[in-house]
């Protein structure tokens, strides 16, 4: 295990309790589920660009994000990387992997399928494999993802992907 | 172009060939269709450049190309650029490999177009064991890219002559972009799409994990071959021999990805002399993957036992009489020759500065 001087209260330092990923586990369970309410919120947000554009998308900003962080912090352990990709990662978010690989799971993973650097928790992208084949868009995880873009942390996810939508829906 | 007075034909880039991406013997060994084989340097530390040359020494005539390590289990070595720098001054070809551990997107794009200037012909992409495997677990974890975008990276940089922030560079790099695979750890129905992500994302040849279970790989490259990508990037498996069984159970404990079936390790417990039977399992498995369709070479990791790899090329017949480039036998690397053999005068011992000035003027 990782030598370090202090253990506070027994706690290993890496690893998380398997209690902190229950929620997490079970959203990928009903991934397919998950991927149809995301599916009817993108559409509803996307209905409301009149709206956010009235109020000023940088105003209303604020608000959603607050939003936005509690429900998928509590559904999916989000770090608001700011470009969310669950989509097409069977509703596991990758953020969540102590390596931030966006694009599927390194050579490391246990023959348990457990992470590399975190023993006890189930690889972030095993789970996102699985999860993938109940979604409609399973095959989105084949999609290379970008390198992740560090200035939009913190920012909505979801504003972001509704104004590109708007955007694209305007050029047809 | 310009040509500094000293410098070896050994550091003159070979000409670049129709349909390769590179000037380097690796690319065009494979594209000839010859089974190519590698091998893992062990990087020294120590800031002596004699250590590498007598470690790459090894290797001289068996191998297409050596890999320079790049903190290889997160700990720290002579790092992978200095290797290559190294190896290419006398002849060498390295690949050099890039770990996404320890550099953000800039450090890395500038150590590509600064190994692609000293001859460095081929990369391999790699997002790197976690820091908790090396020897400092304290460090910080960079992992700003991950491997497929380090690869997508360094193909816009060198197709697109362009910098990921699409800054032009005056001179792409020139070089043959390689990936790792591990077809031995889960999810293993993932892994055929991983690699086919990999060569979308600009991969050109794979090196993979050891090898100890040939009906994984099997059913593996089973898939690979279904899926046509075995035509649209060179795969090359790795193998290793593992020193005794008790060396073998702790580097499957210990060390992340590796995949060892009990049937090795009793095999090799069971064998008077440990280390000549790991050698022999080695020498089996290269024969059967050379066999294997739509295998390309092999990658040979024999840590701490390089002297071994030429044994094990040798003996298991795999070049089938082809010899890879050796760098005595051409007397124009004579002089470089000499300077390896008898390595680098005053090397470590400080030099009187009245001394220095005597040398100098002579
Ligand atoms: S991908 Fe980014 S936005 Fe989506 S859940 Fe993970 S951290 Fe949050």
């Amino acid at each position: 295990m990782v030598k370090v001087a202090y253990h506070p209260a027994q706690q290993n330092p890496i690893a998380r309790t398997r209690s902190a990923f229950t929620i997490r586990l079970w959203s990928v369970r009903h991934s397919r589920f998950l991927e149809k309410i995301y599916k009817g919120l993108a559409s509803l947000f996307l209905k409301l660009h009149p709206v956010w554009t009235a109020l000023g998308y940088s105003r209303v900003e604020k608000p959603v994000v607050a939003v936005e962080k509690r429900v998928k912090a509590f559904l999916f352990d989000c770090r608001m990387c700011g470009q969310c990709v669950l989509s097409d990662t069977g509703m596991s978010c990758p953020m969540n992997c102590p390596k931030s690989l966006r694009n599927g799971p390194c050579g490391g993973v246990r023959s348990n399928g457990n992470c590399e650097v975190e023993p006890d928790m189930p690889c972030v992208w095993g789970e996102a494999w699985k999860g993938s084949q109940q979604m409609q868009g399973g095959d989105q995880i084949l999609k290379v993802q970008k390198p992740i873009d560090h200035s939009l942390r913190g920012s909505s996810a979801w504003l972001r992907a509704t104004s590109e939508a708007a955007l694209q829906e305007e050029d047809k | 172009m310009v040509q500094f007075e000293g410098m070896s034909d050994a550091e003159l880039p070979l000409p670049l060939l129709e349909g390769h991406s590179s000037r380097g013997r690796l690319e065009q060994v494979l594209r000839a269709g010859e089974f190519a084989v590698t091998a893992e340097l062990n990087p020294p530390d120590s800031a002596d450049p004699n250590d590498v040359f007598e470690r790459g020494a090894v290797f001289d005539g068996w191998v297409d190309g050596i890999n320079a390590t790049d903190g290889s289990g997160a700990n720290c070595h002579m790092s992978s650029v200095g290797i290559c720098a190294l190896l290419t001054r006398v002849g060498y070809s390295p690949i050099m490999q890039i770990s996404c551990r320890d550099h953000n997107r800039i450090a890395i794009q500038g150590n590509v177009l600064g190994a692609a200037a000293m001859g460095v012909n081929n990369i391999l992409c790699l997002t790197g064991d976690g820091v908790q495997a090396g020897d400092q677990p304290e460090a910080k974890p960079v992992f700003d890219l991950d491997c497929m975008s380090l690869l997508r990276t360094i193909r816009q940089m060198r197709d697109d002559g362009m910098l990921l922030s699409g800054r032009k560079l005056t001179t792409p790099p020139r070089v043959f972009l390689g990936a790792a695979i591990n077809p031995f750890a889960p999810p293993y129905d993932f892994r055929p799409m991983r690699l086919a992500k990999k060569i979308e994302a600009g991969a050109q040849f794979v090196q993979s994990q050891y090898c100890f279970d040939l009906p994984m790989l099997e059913t593996y490259m089973t898939r690979v071959r279904d899926m046509g990508l075995h035509e649209k990037c060179f795969i090359l498996i790795g193998v290793g021999p593992m020193a005794s069984a008790r060396a073998a159970r702790w580097i499957r404990t210990n060390v992340p990805g590796i995949h060892i079936p009990d049937a090795i390790i009793d095999r090799l417990e069971g064998a008077e002399n440990q280390k000549e039977e790991g050698k022999k399992i080695c020498i089996e498995m290269l024969q059967q993957i050379r066999e294997m369709d739509g295998v390309s070479g092999a990658h040979v990791m024999a840590y701490r036992q390089e002297e071994l790899v030429a044994e094990i090329v040798h003996e298991s017949g795999v070049l089938k009489g082809r010899s890879p480039w050796r760098r005595s036998p051409n007397p124009d690397f004579a002089a470089v020759a000499e300077a390896v053999e008898h390595g680098i005068e005053h090397m470590g011992e400080p030099v009187k500065p009245s001394d220095a000035v005597a040398a100098a003027s002579e």
